[in-house]
Parts: C-alpha cells; sequence; structure tokens
C-alpha cells in the first residue's frame, strides 16, 4: 500500500466504482458480460498502472479513462474481424417513415422535452435503454462514438474500418432508429411530450 | 427540389461534418418550409443532448439504474485480488 497512498485498496475499488464502471460499459456495448469483462480488464490494468496514478484527477476520472481506451480497443478488434459490406445490408426504418415518394408517412412527433429533466424519470431512462439495446451492433457502435463520445468522423472511421459515407449512412440509420423507437414507445402518449 | 427523405439524410449528416454550399442552402430553404423535417432535426439535436448527460458517476444519465451483479463484483475482486499477490 505505500506505492499508492491517494488510491484506496483493489477490492475497495470494486465496491466505490464498479457500478459506474459497469454503467459506462454497458452504455456503450449493450451486452452484460462484454461489459463486466472489460470492467475486471480496467481494474487489473489499473493495478498495474498505480504507480503512475498521478493523483491530479479523482480516481473515478482516472479509471473511467482506462476503461474508455478498452471499449475503444474491443470495438476496433471486433470491426477488424467483420466484413464491411454487411452495411449495406443493416436495416433502415426509412421505407417505415416515408413513402414512395419519399414524403413523410405521418412524420416524426413533437418532443417537448429538457434533456435534464426527461432523465430524471425512471421509465424513460428503460424506454431509452430498450431503443438503444435494440440497435444492431454497428449502427450502436458508431452511434456511441459519435454522439456519447464527441469523436470526429476521422477517429471513427479509423476505429471502425469504415470510409466516412458508409459512416454517414450508419449514423443517419441510427438516429431514425432510435427516434422512431421514441416515439413509438414514449412519445407516442400525448402527456409524455411536454412538460 | 430534394424529398422530405433525402433532407433528413443531409439534416443528420450535417450534424457530422459540415455539408457543402449548395446543400447547405437547399437544407435551410426546405426547413423553412417543412415542419416535419424541422420537428426530425430537434429530435436529433435533442437525442444527441440526452445522450450526453451525465450524472456524477460520470456515466450517462440514462444508464443510472444499472449495478454490477454481485456475482461479478465477487469474480473482479477474486481476479484482482489473485494478480495483487
Ligand atoms: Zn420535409
Amino acid at each position: 500500500m505505500s506505492t499508492s497512498q491517494q488510491l484506496s485498496s483493489p477490492e475497495q475499488w470494486v465496491d466505490e466504482h464498479g457500478d459506474a464502471l459497469y454503467r459506462f460499459a454497458l452504455s456503450r456495448l449493450q451486452n452484460p458480460s462484454a461489459a463486466e469483462d472489460v470492467v475486471q480488464e480496467t481494474f487489473l490494468a489499473a493495478l498495474k498502472a498505480r504507480k503512475q496514478f498521478s493523483g491530479r484527477s479523482p480516481e473515478r476520472t482516472w479509471l473511467i479513462g482506462i476503461l474508455k481506451h478498452k471499449i475503444v480497443d474491443l470495438v476496433r478488434k471486433e470491426s477488424r474481424e467483420r466484413p464491411a459490406e454487411e452495411i449495406d445490408d443493416l436495416p433502415s426504418d426509412a421505407d417505415l417513415l416515408f413513402d414512395p415518394a419519399g414524403r413523410w408517412r405521418t412524420g416524426p412527433l413533437e418532443w417537448q422535452v429538457h434533456p435534464e429533466k426527461i432523465l430524471e424519470r425512471k421509465e424513460f431512462r428503460a424506454v431509452l435503454q430498450r431503443c438503444l439495446s435494440n440497435l444492431p451492433k454497428r449502427l450502436r457502435d458508431a452511434f456511441f462514438l459519435r454522439e456519447m463520445e464527441d469523436q470526429s468522423s476521422e477517429e471513427i472511421c479509423k476505429v471502425l474500418a469504415i470510409t466516412p459515407t458508409n459512416l454517414w449512412v450508419v449514423l443517419y440509420r441510427a438516429r431514425t432508429r432510435l427516434q422512431n423507437c421514441l416515439n413509438k414507445n414514449w412519445f407516442s402518449d400525448p402527456d409524455r411530450r411536454g412538460e | 427540389m430534394l424529398t422530405c427523405r433525402e433532407i433528413s439524410k443531409w439534416v443528420s449528416e450535417s450534424l457530422d461534418r459540415k455539408l457543402p454550399l449548395h446543400l447547405r442552402v437547399e437544407v435551410r430553404l426546405h426547413l423553412m418550409m417543412c415542419r416535419m423535417c424541422r420537428r426530425y432535426r430537434r429530435q436529433t439535436v435533442a437525442l444527441r443532448t440526452i445522450l450526453r448527460v451525465q450524472d456524477p458517476s460520470m456515466a450517462p444519465t440514462a444508464f443510472s439504474d444499472i449495478h454490477l451483479s454481485k456475482g461479478a463484483s465477487e469474480r473482479i475482486k477474486k481476479a484482482l485480488t489473485t494478480a495483487n499477490e
């Protein structure tokens, strides 16, 4: 323990940060066992690197930083193992949303919501999680790197081994599908549309 | 004239890169006239904001009901103890 005054013991890490790391991992990977594995790897890597912990940032921030790298490594590895042609087979909700002439069928619903406020509602969080986990993996990977991590298109294309044109199609499909899912499962109730 | 289907694609893409000038003009004109595509754009932006809201644990607030299972937590502690020896 002498080398790590600022750090709590490894067992304490799991109690103190296990949930937060797991939430973070699951939000990106949507697969519980993959998320558990990557959290374990993160703690093990942290154990090895604990001498380098400067104490300048909080322990949690340091651990999440390691976790982010592990997740991107995993996504990169999986993308390398999967052929890129699959992108054309990925589902698109566009045919449901638009008529053959390219006009909206019913159109998106109005969401008059404040993001922080709507997230206070447990039922909404559950619906959002369900919609995210229903995204096909490839759409989800691109979507989390772009929307949650705010990475640039170039960085994401490198990680996923796809072209920018493909990436923009993938992001469009992910957004449209998620919005359609939220429209159907949450905002279709008029009481939930405003605040 | 671009259709709403095409416009929605460009609206999405405009969140990821700067569109060429002629498309920016075309999208803007369409949005002025089309309520549905304006809604689509607002939803796209709202979704991004919702997903970027974080709770104090640094995880997305949308996932704050999730916990590491007891089994997984024990497993990880064991792995750490072994590695620490
Ligand atoms: Zn339109």
